[in-house]
Order: structure tokens, then sequence, then C-alpha cells
């Protein structure tokens, strides 16, 4: 209470609110409630059934017809709360429907079929989670392949990003070399080079080494980043050069400078760039679109785009699949949202 | 040591234990190399995989793009192609009148140019904007503000996939904005058919989607900017609306440029989120130039890679400007950080 | 064994040259303390030696064998580091061992040698603590342990008390010269302090712009200083300095003039200056006496006083501009304004030529 208090009384001073204190605040409701609820949203709508899919106006929460076993059918039937002559309602049991009007029964009295229009009834039903959205698409779709071949592709984009880039960083901040100025404004200058500006030359010469169509191909092009390597070079320059001669007087050579001094000690740098590239790894779409053809080798956000972009849309499992793609960086985002937004704030880098 | 402690060591020792026992390895032959080559040739060690990697998949596609964009074919080895000069660009530039795309031979790439353009001058705006009064709002001093600020960062990270889709399905017939419509006493409506409202969808989805990275940078700029200012401006009798103009605004003018060109520079290659949510459609009302030249490239049937390539070239030199211009903006800040 | 021998070293970055054909003998067990201001070249000089640059020009050898291209991690050296460097993220015990596993000393003797150091450095309490936890003396410590540990032929050691405070630098300074005595290894010592180099070395090496002004020891050095720049560079407060004219010039003794009527006959054989020549005339600060005012003595003008309890320094100036300082064995008497009498004893006068070279010898 003291919090919202503080919140409401600050910089304009008084015990009263400031107009700016009041937009401020329907700005911030506002946004939380813009920022989260598409995702809230999602997530509520991938437990409804196709059924509750289709329905208008929607319901905000998810729910099941509920079913009872009737005395004289095998599976069980789907209850309706149906409008009577005299305005009363009653609960029934489906048997069958034949366009507008169904065969009901009632469940105390199992004989006597009555026929009923299908617009004086409402499903019974209570809040339940279709949880087979989640379930089915990896028995009936590549969704399992789909993740893994995901999580291969960030896992070992992400490795091979550190190691080469923290050695190029090495090389580019305690090295003095010919052309060191030059390869670094090399790098820099093509900081800015977009995939969508060498799309097509960068498809051919990933077929030209044989990689079209296979997981590295979607892996090696993305991982020499000039930003990774720009961000650990920023860092290792501020690890002081006597350390390196402590370790040089200590009979270390080279290589294990690298790995046991100037490694250990470029860490916070290092997890930052981590965490970036799991994410663009794994929201990597465009150039995973291009270079693979096979249903098989598909990324998460391939294959989901795909299955989007169906005639047929099958929505309950598009939904559910999307809050799975959807689930690692929510992770990353409640867990790790410090570290990205601090080293955003501090290099400009996304 | 607690027995948790214990396992932790030692699972975290077994975890290590292989890449500790590789580096070993690879230790024995680099001593070796740096015996021979001196610390000049360890630097080119260190240097080479990720170079290797750079040139292959970033410099010869930059280059051999310009041989592309000079050939015609369907064919992507550049051997099998042949050689027509500037034809693509003839192709592509061939137009009665540049602002009707009906007398233009490459309509649709045209067509691309202007619905990127519009976009880019609507959503660069509408980004800026909203970004600015949220970093505004975020740098009172408000209770909670690295909660509130996560807030407007969480779609930063979502895939564009994923954004489209999310968005896809909130307008879609039965979606929810419908719903909101519904109860609001409206007429449910098909938005994303409509050519108007398709483009307001591409363009809102992709501010929702960006505007917490750029909110980000625009309060790093304000929270440098010292509170002693204000308290100077306050004891000079200086209205809250006169200390945004002369002090905020001023102080925060390099970051708030470095945010328009990066927005710029982004907005140019829009493609991924509006591609899942539209498709480009209804019609060719939402398709922008990276999808122009990924369907040009690879996907349609008239597939052209020169052109497409050519087309990429044409989209090059505009972020070849506008990055120009952001290093132009960057070192005119670090000259007045310096300054100060 | 651990003699160090430089000949003709140069070392140059371009076209800018740091160090001119410096010539050095180190002896075995020697302290040899290399001494200057800051950008001298001491500590470019003392790399070369570790092998951390090479020189341009010249030959390094250890015990005979020449070791120019020979690199760091072969020369058997160890050093000690202004920052200390010691690695952040290492234990102390694993900063001392990490030199030794990297030549694959056995487990066992590893060990040995960190418990000998430590109980000699008295750094056993946090062999296990990091490095940012301990305070600046006990950084220091660890960073001479890391040395100790390797047995090295030599010790380099760069400024390694500058980032200490002022008492725990006397202190440490005193454990360093016992810390000599006990290992006998030769150890190079750079700093730009000549107070530690005064107290620690066997032998002081003086440089100035990369250039070798002085060798020797360090009471040499303070009563026969071989020029003006080494004349006031050893010595604290700075010997003064009186421009002064050769008057006439004897077989034994030259007689020069100076400002404020002062007349001294200054020992000197053999030398060149002839009457009428420009000198200068060098005194000691704590050389100047108080005179009753007779015949030779020199007539001051006190501008400052700073009364430090056993000994007073005086601030003076002479003939108007001439300043001189002097640290009289008495309490402060003098006060600003006030004339003063100095006598200024002749056998305790160094006078230079016009090019700053010595001429008096004692």
């Amino acid at each position: 209470m003291s919090g919202v208090t503080t919140f409401l009384t600050r910089r304009r001073g008084g015990r009263f609110w400031h107009w700016t204190d009041i937009v401020s605040w329907l700005w911030l409701v506002g946004g939380l409630v813009i920022m989260f609820g598409p995702a809230v949203w999602l997530v509520g709508s991938s437990f409804k059934t196709p059924a509750q899919l289709a329905e208008f106006p929607p319901t905000i929460l998810p729910y099941v017809s509920q079913q009872a076993s009737v005395e004289g059918h095998d599976k069980p039937l789907t209850l309706y709360r149906v409008k009577q002559a005299d305005g009363s309602t009653k609960v029934m049991a489906e048997v069958r429907r034949i366009g507008i009007v169904a065969q009901m029964v009632d469940p105390k009295a199992p004989k006597d079929i009555i026929k009923v229009n299908i617009a004086d009834r409402q499903p019974v039903r209570e809040i339940g989670f279709a949880t087979g959205n989640y379930t089915e698409p990896f028995v009936h779709f590549d969704f399992m392949r789909y993740l893994r071949n995901s999580v291969f592709v960030t896992a070992m984009a992400t490795l091979i990003t550190l190691l080469t880039n923290s050695m190029a960083a090495f090389a580019l901040s305690k090295y003095k070399f010919r052309g060191r100025d030059l390869t670094m404004l090399l790098i820099v200058g093509t900081l800015m080079v977009p995939l969508s500006v060498i799309l097509v030359p960068l498809y051919s010469v990933v077929s030209a080494v044989g990689l079209l169509d296979s997981l590295w191909g979607v892996i090696l092009p993305t991982v020499a980043t000039p930003t990774g390597v720009f961000l650990l070079r920023q860092y290792m320059l501020t690890i002081p050069d006597e350390l390196l001669d402590a370790a040089r007087m200590d009979n270390a050579s080279e290589w294990q400078i690298y790995w046991r001094i100037v490694l250990p000690l470029a860490a916070p740098a290092l997890a930052v760039l981590a965490i970036f590239s799991v994410v663009w790894r794994w929201n990597d779409f465009l150039w995973p679109l291009v270079v693979l053809s096979r249903k098989e080798l598909y990324t998460l956000q391939v294959g989901l785009n795909t299955y989007a972009g169906q005639l047929n849309v099958q929505w309950h499992y598009i939904l559910a699949m999307t809050v799975v793609t959807m689930i690692p960086v929510v992770l990353v985002f409640v867990f790790l949202q410090r570290y990205i937004t601090s080293g955003i704030a501090g290099t400009g880098l996304k | 040591m607690t027995a948790v402690a214990t396992l932790k060591t030692w699972t975290g020792a077994a975890l290590a234990a292989p890449v500790v026992w590789l580096a070993s390895i690879v230790n024995v032959p680099l001593k070796w190399w740096q015996r021979a080559t001196g610390t000049g040739g360890m630097a080119a060690f260190f240097l080479a995989p990720n170079m290797a990697i750079f040139g292959i998949f970033v410099l010869v596609p930059l280059v051999i793009n310009f041989f592309y964009s000079a050939t015609s074919g369907t064919a992507y080895f550049l051997q099998d192609r042949t050689y027509v000069g500037l034809e693509q660009y003839q192709r592509l530039l061939d137009c009665g009148n540049y602002l009707d795309t009906a007398t233009c031979r490459e309509d649709l790439f045209w067509k691309a140019v202007h619905n990127t353009g519009l976009f880019v001058l609507v959503q660069v705006a509408l980004l800026t904007v909203v970004s600015m009064i949220t970093a505004l709002i975020l740098n009172r001093e408000i209770v909670g503000r690295s909660f509130w600020r996560a807030v407007f960062f969480f779609p930063v990270l979502l895939s564009p996939v994923v954004t489209g889709l999310i968005w896809r399905w909130i307008l879609q017939r039965q979606g929810l904005l419908n719903l909101i419509v519904h109860d609001l006493g409206g007429d449910p409506y098909n938005w994303l058919t409509d050519r108007f409202w398709a483009f307001t969808a591409a363009v809102s989805v992709s501010v929702w989607a960006h505007m917490g990275f750029y909110t980000l940078i625009l309060l790093a700029g304000l929270q440098a900017i010292p509170r002693d200012l204000y308290e100077a401006a306050e004891m000079d009798g200086t209205k809250p609306a006169r200390g945004f103009w002369r002090i905020t605004l001023p102080l925060l003018m390099p970051n708030l440029l470095v945010v328009i060109v990066l927005a710029l520079i982004r907005a140019v290659q829009i493609f991924d989120e509006v591609y899942v949510l539209t498709g480009g459609g209804p019609g060719t009302s939402t398709l922008y130039l990276t999808q122009y030249i990924y369907e040009i490239g690879f996907a349609s049937l008239l597939r052209n890679p020169g052109l497409a390539s050519a087309a990429s070239i044409l989209m090059g030199l505009v972020l070849v400007v506008l990055t120009l211009l952001q290093l132009q903006v960057g070192r005119r800040g670090e000259r007045k950080g310096a300054r100060e | 064994m651990g003699r160090i021998t430089l000949t003709n070293i140069d070392r140059a970055y371009g076209k800018v040259k740091i160090l001119h054909d410096i010539n050095l003998d180190v002896g075995d067990g020697e302290m040899l303390v290399l001494v200057g201001p800051s950008g001298c070249g001491k500590s470019t000089l003392l790399r070369l030696i570790a092998g951390l640059d090479r020189p341009t020009g010249g030959k390094i050898e250890i015990d005979g064998a020449d070791v120019t291209e020979v690199s760091a991690a072969q020369r058997g050296l160890a050093m000690v580091f202004q920052s200390y460097a010691l690695y952040p993220h290492m234990s102390v015990r694993q900063n001392l061992a990490f030199g030794l596993e990297n030549i694959r000393t056995p487990k066992a003797e590893i060990d040995q040698r960190i418990a000998e150091a430590a109980r000699m450095l008295e750094i056993a309490p946090y062999l296990d603590r990091r490095p940012g936890q301990l305070s600046g003396g006990q950084k220091q410590r660890v960073a001479i342990g890391r040395a100790v540990v390797r047995n090295p032929t030599a010790f380099l050691l760069d400024e390694p008390l500058s980032n200490l405070d002022a008492e725990l630098r006397i202190s440490t300074r005193a454990e360093l010269a016992a810390l000599h005595k006990r290992l006998a290894t030769t150890m190079i010592y750079v700093t730009h302090d000549q107070v530690e180099a005064m107290t620690l070395a066997d032998r002081i090496v003086v440089m100035r712009a990369g250039k070798v002004e002085q060798v020797g020891r360090p009471l040499d050095l303070y009563n026969a200083p071989a020029n003006l720049f080494v004349a006031g560079f050893i010595g604290a407060p700075r010997m003064n300095l009186l421009p002064v004219k050769v008057r006439s010039v004897g077989a034994n003794e030259v007689t020069v003039e100076g400002p404020g009527g002062l007349s001294a006959r200054v020992a000197a054989e053999g030398t060149a200056l002839k009457p009428g020549d420009n000198a200068t005339l060098g005194i000691r600060p704590h050389d100047i006496e108080l005179s009753d005012g007779g015949k030779g003595s020199l007539e001051a003008q006190v501008t400052l006083a700073e009364a430090l309890g056993p000994e007073t320094v005086v601030h003076a100036t002479i003939a108007g501009d001439n300043k001189l300082v002097a640290v009289l064995k008495r309490q402060g008497v003098e006060t600003q304004g006030a004339p003063l009498s100095l006598a200024l004893p002749p056998e305790r006068m160094h006078l230079f030529d016009s090019a700053g070279l010595r001429v008096a010898s004692h």
C-alpha cells in the first residue's frame, strides 16, 4: 500500500494526484495488458477444443463439455441443458444429431428418445483443459523432430559462436599484429550487413559447400556474428595485460592463457552473448526457411509457419505448439532478462 | 561439505572433465605451433576459425552478389548462369512513372518499394513516439521500475513467428478483437482481409514487438541526464513542459537519433512477423521488400535469383546510407559526450 | 646461479628509441635496483630481461647462455608485477600452483613448495581465498609467493610496493630485504622511489631517458653523484644547486664564487676547468649548518620554516632569487622573513662543470 502511495506522489510532490500521475499509471497498466494479454490469451486458447475455438463469441476460459455414461449406450454421451416447453431447463444427453434436430435422452430415463431443436439447448460445460492439443502433435505430426532440430541448431550454434568469437576477440584485443585494424574494420563494417541483402548468394555458397538441406547449413552462416566478436573484444580489452604477462612468466602457452586466464575472466560477457545467441538462433526464421526444404529437417519456427500456412489450419494444435515454441524464450525472460536489458543498454545490440 | 554440494562439485567436475581434457590435448600441437611461429602465428591461429566462417558466409556472398545481379536464369550456381550486364537493374528500374506501379515493368518490386516506404514512415514514427513516452514514464520515480521495464521488453524476445501467430489468432474472425467489438455492440470483422486494417495490423504488431528495445535505449539515455539539472531548473522556476523541451530533449537527442536510425534500418528489412501475420496480403497490400526478394529468389514459380540479387543490392544501398548516417550520428554523440 | 649480463641493449618502437645502448652486469645473488623518473625506460628494460619483450639490438645472457631469443617461459625467471597481476578467478593456492602445473611439477612437490612459501610469507591462513578477498598487503605477499615457489634463477620486481600505503610500504620493504638475504637469489628491482633504492639495493642503476646515468653502491651514489641528474635524484630533500663562477684553479682545488658573496674552495684534482667558467655548486640540505655570521657565512632570507620535531626544514633565498633548503638539527626559531646566517662546509660541497658532470672528488 505504501508502495502505491509512493508511486502516486513522487516528482510532482504534494498529496494530490497530478494529471501526469494518472496518465503514467494508465499507460503502465494499459501496457501490462497489451504486452502480456496476447500471450495469456494464446495460452488460454491453446487449451480449448476445436469446437470451442470455432465458437463466437469466444469464451475467456477453456471449457470442456460434460459427458455421462448412460445405460444402453457404450460410449459416454455429451450432456446438454435443454429448454423445455414450459420454460424450465433440464439436463439431457445427446444420442445422435440429424441436421438441426438432436435425439436426446434423459439420463434418468434412458429409454425415451426425445427430439430437440439444437437451438433450444446449451452444452453443459466446466472449466477444463484440452491437453490433447499438446500431446497429439508430438505423436501425429513431426513436432518432436522439429523440437529436436531447433534444440540442436540453437545449442551447436551457440557453442560454436562462443568458441570462435572469443578466440577472434582474444586475438584482436591482446595481440599486436599487422592487419589487426583492417580485420577489425572489416568486422565492424559488416556489422550491418543483414541477411536479406545477401540471401541469394549465401544460398548458392551454402549449396556449393554441400550444406543445403542440412542443419549445419542453418548453423554455420550464423555463428561468425560480428556483434559477438565486438562485444567480447570490448570486454577483453578491460582485462589487464599484466595478467597475461604474469601467466607467460608462469610458463603458460598462449592457448593456456586464452583457455585458463582470459576465457574465465570474460565469463560475464560470454554469458550475455550466450543468452543472446540462444534467443537469436531459437527465433531464426528466414534463413532456415530458405535452406531447409526437407520437412524432417524443419526447425520449430519453420514447421510452425508451414502448419499455420496450410489451407485447413488446425488452430488447436498450432496454438499449443506456439506455446511450446515460446517456452524457452519465456524462461530466458523470467530468469535472465536482467542480463539482456543491461547488455542492450550497454552496447545497443539486439 | 553437504551431500548436495559434494554432488554438485562432482557433477560439475564430471561435465567439465572432457572439455578440460580436450583443451589440454589441443595445447600440445599448439605449443609446437607457438614455438615455430611466435605470437604472430598464435594470433593467426586464434583468428582463423572465425575469419574462415566469416569469409565464406559473409564476405564471399557479399562480393558474388554483384555477379549474381549481372546474370540471368534460374540456376543457383554462378557458372550455370548467363551474363547479362545491367539488364536486371534495367528491368527493376524500368518505370513510366515511379509513383504508379502499373506503369512499371517489374510492378511487384515497385509495389514492395511503395509498401515498404509507407510502412517505414508510419512504423518508425509510431515506434519512436511510443518508446519515447514509455521511456519518459519509466524514468519517473515509479515503484518497481525494473518490473515495468521488463513488461514492455517481453515481446522483444518472442520469435517473429510466434508474434505473427499470436496476433493472427487475435485478429481472426472468432478472435479476441472481435469479442471486444462484439461486447461493445459492433459486428465481427475479418480484419486481415481488409487492405487498410492489414496494414494497420502490420505496423501495430511490429511496434508491439520492438518498442521494448528502443524504450531501453531511450531510458538509458534519460537516466544519464544528471538530476541536478532538473533541480537547477526548478530553482529557476522552469515549468515542467519547458524543462522537457529545453533540457530533456536536447540532452537525449543523440540517443533519440540512434533510435530513429536503428528503427529505420530494421523497418526497411521488415519480413518475418508480417509474413506470418498476413503472408503479404490481402493481395499485395503488405508485401515488403524482403518478402519480394525471398519470393523472387526462391519461392515463386517465376524464380529469378539475378533479379532478387539486384533488388537486394538496391536495398543494401539504402541500408549503407542509413548505416553511414548512424555512424555519423554516433560520432556526433561521442564528440558531444567528450566535450561535456 | 643467477648472473645476468646485458650487452649493448637497444629498444625502439618505430622511430622512438626507448633504450640506448644499455650495458649491465648483475652478479649472482645481487639486489640490483633500477631507479629513475617515470618514462625513463626502467620497466621496459625489466620486460626485456623477463622475455616479455624483445630488444631491437644487443644481447641478454643468463649465466653465460644467450637468451635474447628465448621465450619468457624458458628463461627460468619469476616476476612480481606492480598491480600484482594475481589471477582473480583462482584461489591463492591455485595462483601459486599455476606456474608449477604448467611445467608438470609433481603434485606432492607443488604442495610442499606452496606450504613452504606460505609459511615463509605468512599467507597460510588465506590460501583458499580469492585475491579479491585479500587486502593490498596480503595480495603483495601472494604475488611474491607466486614468484618464490617457482625457485627462479632471478626475481624481477616491477614497482612492487607502489600500490601499498606509506606505513605498509616501509614494513614490506624491510621484509623484502630480509627475504633477499634469506634466499640469496638475484633480484632486479624497479622503482621510481629513491628511498626504496637506497634502503634495498646492493647496487643502484640510475636511469634517465633510456640511458644509464650511474651505477654504484647506494652510498657511493649519495656521496659522489656522477652528474647533476643523479645529484638531484638521490637524496631527500634534493641537493641544493647554486650557479657559481670559477675564480681560480689550483693543483688540487678550485675556488668558486657564487651569489650572496659565496666563496668556496672545493677539492678537485686534474680538472679541465679554467678561471671564468660557469659551474654548479651542490650541497645537501643536511650538510648546511648555522653560522654565527662570521667570515664565509652566507646571509639568507627565510621564506618558510617547517618544524618536524627533531629537525627544522628551512626554505630560504640568497641574494634575492637563489633558493636554498637547509635541514637544521634544532627546533624552529626561524620565522618567515627573518635573516639567517648559514655556513656551507667546503668538504661537503659537490662541483659540476657546465656540462653537468662532476668535478670535485673526495
